[in-house]
């Protein structure tokens, strides 16, 4: 049972063989009008819901190498790479939460993002029916749920970011959420006294301690962490989910925030917490951190929790009308 | 490795301790936030021969539904078991379940329900969707989906080997409130 899984997943021709965009398909960049998204954002799906990240790979197998031959924790390290080459080989979730699904649209000025929306509801729709992903979307206080992912005032879910940008390319990413890791989540508000935490960077430091202390396993441990400094309630908590995007091993632009992921991620896997809350070395796989600028008053740490399952991904459109995912 | 298959007795529960591992056969229960709800406030008589002796899994399935009306699971993971502490403990005596499988553990008012009607925790490994969707061979059948919608409904399904760790147990102990106080002291001395 604790021989060390070697993650070998399928072949990139193996998924482009099962996708369901037809071969050769090409967009024509230069009619954004009659730009259709749903079926690339239906590929889209199929592989964040069912193949993690190469960079969420590696550092699961490097936390593996870290514990103990034989332990709970390498053995529940194990498993998470023996559930990765199965969901990948016959294309089924990596879990059965699907997650709350984000995307993001950066676009050329021309692309409708009434239409985009549009599109990309009906791709969420498809990939639902599929099986690609669980129905997550009820109402709040019945509990009823829509079956569809849908939410019927077409504003929350999926939620839909566009932004309009200088670059002739199309790219859309987006993340599955999961609920477990959602609720692990934390925003403090500085100077917090019940934990001793200041305005200065020692007070960031404390609540990314005290929230990932808080959270034990239950966010489906080692975790992956977004930490935003300042903004305000909603836009601190916005960009900490963003920061999730980053691959893990990419340094941080700012080398000043960088020296700090690189010392708190250190500290964390010292807590002792480990794979699911079992104990072991692994509590956190990464942090991402970014500073931003506040109100005088306001001095908000928003961290959001990332479950060790990190589905992401992203397409471009290219300017010769292919379509790359990464 | 400890194989143990539903109906489970109360002498079977006693012998497990923290740290066993379980490979569980047979048949099981699927329920979370609105089934916990549900059999607290209405305590509903048909579920009684369903969960007398058996184990509740905190689950909610993707499901695949097949042409020719049967079901299957593709993604049967655990969910975070902590939101349902204020009903677990009272779902255990009513209708005396002997194991609920989760992920993440639970606090001290189940622990108690654990120790006074015999019944154990089963931690299964979170996010391994489709391993253990593997173990779940057959959907028998499934109560209240209309109502509840696929997440939230009963599924009564059979398991084969399906692979889960004791972390609480019906003496009392629990591995979660270990880890629980060991990280809060590391935490202490991080934050000096």
């Amino acid at each position: 049972m604790s021989e060390c899984v070697i993650p070998t997943l399928t072949t990139l021709d193996v998924v482009q063989s099962k996708s369901v965009l037809p071969p050769g398909y090409k967009a024509d960049l230069a009619n954004l009008k009659a730009l259709d998204l749903t079926l690339p954002m239906t590929e889209l799906l199929r592989r964040t819901t069912s193949r993690l990240p190469q960079d969420v790979i590696d550092a699961l197998v490097k936390g593996r190498d870290a514990e103990e031959e034989g332990s709970r924790a390498f053995n529940t390290l194990n498993d998470m790479v023996r559930n990765i080459i199965l969901a990948d080989g016959h294309v089924t979730p990596l879990c059965q939460d699907t997650g709350s699904i984000i995307v993001w649209v950066r676009h050329p000025y021309g692309l409708s993002q009434r239409t985009a929306k549009q599109q990309i509801r009906a791709a969420v729709v498809e990939a639902t029916k599929r099986s690609w992903l669980r129905p997550n979307c009820v109402e709040s206080l019945s509990g009823k749920n829509t079956g569809t992912n849908m939410d019927p005032f077409h504003e929350h879910h999926p939620a839909i970011h566009f932004e309009e940008w200088d670059k002739p390319e199309v790219e859309i990413s987006v993340m599955q959420k999961g609920g477990g890791c959602e609720n692990v989540g934390a925003q403090y508000r500085l100077p917090d006294a019940a934990i001793g935490a200041g305005r200065d960077i020692k007070g960031v430091r404390k609540c990314v301690i005290d929230a990932v202390v808080k959270a034990q396993g239950q966010g489906c441990a080692p975790g992956i962490l977004g930490v935003a400094i300042g903004g305000d309630r909603v836009t601190g908590y916005e960009k900490s989910k963003e920061l999730i995007m980053r691959k893990l091993g990419t340094p941080n632009p700012d080398p000043k925030m960088d020296a700090f992921e690189k010392e708190i991620t250190q500290d964390l896997n010292t807590l002792g917490i480990g794979p699911m809350g079992y104990g072991g070395n692994t509590t956190v796989l990464g942090v991402m951190v970014e500073e931003m600028y506040r109100h005088p008053a306001s001095f908000y740490v928003s961290i959001s929790y990332m479950c060790w399952s990190s589905r992401r991904g992203t397409l471009t459109f290219k300017t010769n009308g292919e379509v790359s995912f990464d | 490795m400890i194989r143990l298959t539903t109906p489970i007795s109360e002498d079977q529960i006693r012998q497990l301790k923290v740290g066993d591992e379980v490979l569980l056969n047979g048949r099981v229960v699927l329920s979370r936030d609105m089934g916990h709800k549900y059999m607290k406030e209405q305590k509903p008589e048909w579920l009684k021969p369903l969960l007398e002796n058996m184990v509740i899994y905190h689950c909610g399935p993707v499901v695949k539904k097949h042409e020719d009306g049967h079901y299957s699971f593709v993604a049967a993971g655990p969910t975070t078991s902590i939101r349902e502490e204020p009903y677990q403990a009272e779902v255990i005596e009513t209708y005396k379940v002997r194991g609920v499988i989760g992920k993440g553990g639970m606090g001290k008012k189940t622990s108690e329900g654990l120790q006074k009607t015999g019944a154990v925790y089963l931690h299964a490994t979170g996010g391994a969707g489709s391993l253990l969707a593997e173990r779940c061979k057959r959907v028998v059948d499934v109560k209240m989906l209309e109502e509840f919608g696929s997440p939230e409904a009963f599924w009564i399904i059979e398991v084969e080997d399906f692979p889960l760790v004791v972390t609480m147990d019906s003496h009392g102990g629990s591995l979660h409130e270990i880890v629980l106080q060991q990280s809060q002291e590391r935490a202490k001395a991080l934050m000096g």
